[in-house]
């Protein structure tokens, strides 16, 4: 941890402005993962012949994505203006990117899910239901390939910005992401789908979530000064709770997720929850982190005073 | 600066269909306007905030209010010197900040640090406490020396704009002066603009539904409008000491050197310059200032990056976590069959 340092602000006031987005950013960023990974599991399920867990991909995918569009769209300034968004693409901005990786990802994981509530339907659809059999397969299969991009580019969204602790994580947060909807959908693959064909979300769940405690391990030494933000106020509470979530849901998802269907529901909840943790942790992570001048100016004037000392040291920390 | 007014469909061109400004390199310091497809266009303009010869009067902040008919933040005594206002916001775009410092005695901030061009009119009381500043007798026997520190910030119209690089809608753009602005019609209201630049300028505009662009990105649009009909910002036409100037970047960044020496020469050893070096994180930016103190002090980062100079290797991560995760689906499928 690095050492308290003393520095300079303007009646502490914050030096970068916090971001304007309320909880529904955080709550898009959880609902997209799941969303990513419910297809991942829900064209995995259809190519092994694992009809009920086929059927909670698709359906949850469906759910979740059209929940995080919602909340996208509410945290507009101007909602009825979202559809600037598709005025143009700039690799330069994540969420014009992102905002093309959605619009990839939508239409086929919106036909899979489609097809899947038909079937629900006491009612036949007739042609309507032939052909969303028919454009099922290959629509749920188009949504998978996409998915692991909607999981991952929201780390970068998150990472482009002069938000400290955002920034700072820059290196390891769409790991942490991809781990984290690799949990949540495992997790809800487990609380959806009985012991026999649960097996693949069991991996999913227990993999992913062992990969984002250790890569939230990791992000926390290579973070600097900001990762004090990850244990202190309601981002550290939230991060010990994904913490003691995600590990208590992967030990159970690993030892009695395989024998016992109550065991596998409890431990795959636990998952999400961890997982929904993680996000609005580090979320709130970042807006304290702007808000408080420190940990703008502390870095940025050790940096200055390194350069001044002589090294040449990159000012975009490109050696990293 | 020519009276030629600027056609509208300019701002079409100045997007191409990609609405790439910069790509991920720097632009060239001198030029980002011809970078962002403009042809012909005039010369960078800037500001140089010359802080040194703030009188803390705030008519730069009034006239931009008016000029632009921003609605107020609210009307707050914040307990920090004469500043009211708090920071730059949606609807505030230039905002004095004011520092009561009390250093030992006989340090170089006693010396008088005269006007460019001192006026031939007598001083008109302005409200303050006193009309000589606190400290500025120059009688440094037996006492502290106490200094005001006042500066007037604005929108930096980075080399290098973040806001610009992540705007996902292309309502922020480089206009054809260099400069950086928002189109009202076309922004929605994202606000990814806002954590993005590292000065903490853009904000969303906040207000009571109704208010005149409440919910969009707002800052200073360094006075386009006036631009284009050959006029000067209204708050630079509005600073009574020439604090803030106007003008074309070249001869901004001569006139800057120049006073910097001369404070130097006087003296003054801690007058430095602050935002113009095109080395710096941001590509030096279309607005610089002459301070008196580590910027921290005026609330502005010392070292403050673009962070879209790291996105090509952002992107690699993500692309390595996306196929990390694909591999891992495939691998939880292929293992046992149960
Ligand atoms: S100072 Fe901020 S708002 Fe102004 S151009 Fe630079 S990045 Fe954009
Ligand atoms: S809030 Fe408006 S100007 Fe800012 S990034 Fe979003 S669309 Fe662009
Ligand atoms: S240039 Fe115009 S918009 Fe910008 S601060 Fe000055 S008056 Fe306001």
């Amino acid at each position: 941890m690095v050492p308290d340092a003393t520095f300079t602000s303007y009646y502490g006031r914050p030096v970068v402005k916090p971001s304007p987005w309320e909880l529904d950013i955080p709550a898009y960023l959880f609902l997209g993962g799941l969303a990513a990974g419910s297809s991942l599991l829900g064209a995995g399920a259809d190519l092994s012949d694992r009809p009920v867990l086929r059927r909670a991909g698709r359906l949850g995918a469906l759910a979740a994505i059209s929940l995080s569009l919602v909340a996208l769209v509410r945290d507009l300034g101007r909602p009825s203006r979202f559809l600037n968004m598709m005025r143009v693409l700039k690799p330069t901005s994540p969420m014009s990117v992102g905002t093309w990786i959605l619009t990839a990802y939508g239409p086929g994981a919106a036909v899979a899910g489609a097809a899947e509530a038909a079937r629900l339907l006491p009612i036949n659809l007739g042609l309507i239901g032939r052909l969303l059999d028919v454009a099922a397969r290959p629509a749920g299969l188009a949504a998978a390939g996409v998915a692991p991009a909607v999981a991952s580019y929201t780390g970068v969204l998150l990472s482009d910005t002069a938000t400290p602790a955002w920034h700072d994580a820059h290196r390891e947060l769409p790991f942490l992401f991809v781990s984290s909807a690799a949990a949540a959908s495992g997790g809800f693959g487990m609380l959806t789908a009985p012991l026999d064909e649960a097996g693949p979300a069991r991996r999913m769940a227990v993999g992913g979530a062992l990969a984002e405690l250790a890569i939230e391990q990791r992000m926390e030494h290579s973070m600097g000064l900001s990762a004090e933000t990850l244990h202190t106020g309601t981002a550290g509470t939230l991060m010990k709770a994904s913490k003691a979530l995600t590990l208590g849901g992967a030990l159970g998802a690993a030892f009695l997720g395989g024998r016992s269907r109550t065991a596998a529901a409890i431990s795959g909840a636990a998952l999400m929850a961890g997982s929904a943790c993680t996000r609005f942790g580090v979320f709130e992570a970042g807006q304290h982190s702007a808000k408080d001048p420190k940990y703008t100016v502390v870095p940025q004037r050790e940096r200055l005073n390194r350069r001044r000392a002589g090294g040449n040291q990159p000012t975009t920390e490109e050696a990293r | 600066m020519s009276t030629q007014a600027f056609g509208s469909s300019g701002i079409d061109q100045a997007f191409g269909s990609s609405g790439l400004d910069q790509a991920f390199g720097s632009s060239d310091p001198n030029g980002p306007a011809r970078d962002a497809g403009w042809e012909d266009s005039p010369p960078r303009v800037g500001f140089f905030t010359d802080t040194s010869i703030c009188i803390g009067c705030k008519a730069c902040e009034v006239a931009c209010k008016e000029w632009n008919g921003n609605p107020d933040d609210g009307f707050d005594l914040l307990g920090s010197s004469f500043d009211n206002t708090g920071q730059l916001s949606g609807s505030t775009w230039r905002h004095v900040a004011f520092i009561e410092q009390r250093r030992p005695a006989g340090t170089a901030a006693g010396v008088f640090l005269g006007m460019p061009e001192s006026p031939a009119r007598p001083p008109v009381e302005l409200g303050m406490p006193s009309l000589s500043r606190p400290g500025d007798s120059g009688d440094t026997d037996g006492r502290t020396e106490f200094r005001w520190l006042m500066s007037s910030d604005v929108c930096k119209h980075c080399t290098n704009a973040a806001c610009l690089d992540v705007c996902p809608t292309g309502a922020l753009f480089r206009t054809e002066f260099g400069t950086v602005v928002v189109q009202d019609d076309i922004c929605n209201g994202c606000g990814y603009c806002v954590p993005a630049c590292p000065y903490g300028v853009i904000d969303r505009r906040i207000g009571e539904q109704g208010t005149k662009n409440v919910g969009l990105a707002q800052k200073c649009t360094l006075c386009y409008d006036r631009l284009k009909v050959g006029q000067t910002p209204a708050c630079a036409q509005a600073c009574p000491t020439q604090s803030i100037q106007f003008g074309t970047l070249d001869e901004l960044r001569e006139r800057a050197v120049d006073r910097v020496q001369t404070l130097h020469d006087a003296g003054v050893s801690e007058a430095r310059l602050y935002g113009e070096d095109p080395a710096g994180g941001t590509g030096g930016s279309g607005a610089f200032f002459l301070l008196l103190d580590e910027p921290e002090v005026y609330g502005l980062p010392p070292d403050p990056v673009a962070t879209t100079a790291d996105l090509p290797r952002m992107w690699k991560h993500a692309g390595l976590a996306a196929a990390g995760f694909l591999a891992a689906a495939v691998t939880a499928f292929a293992g046992r069959r149960r």
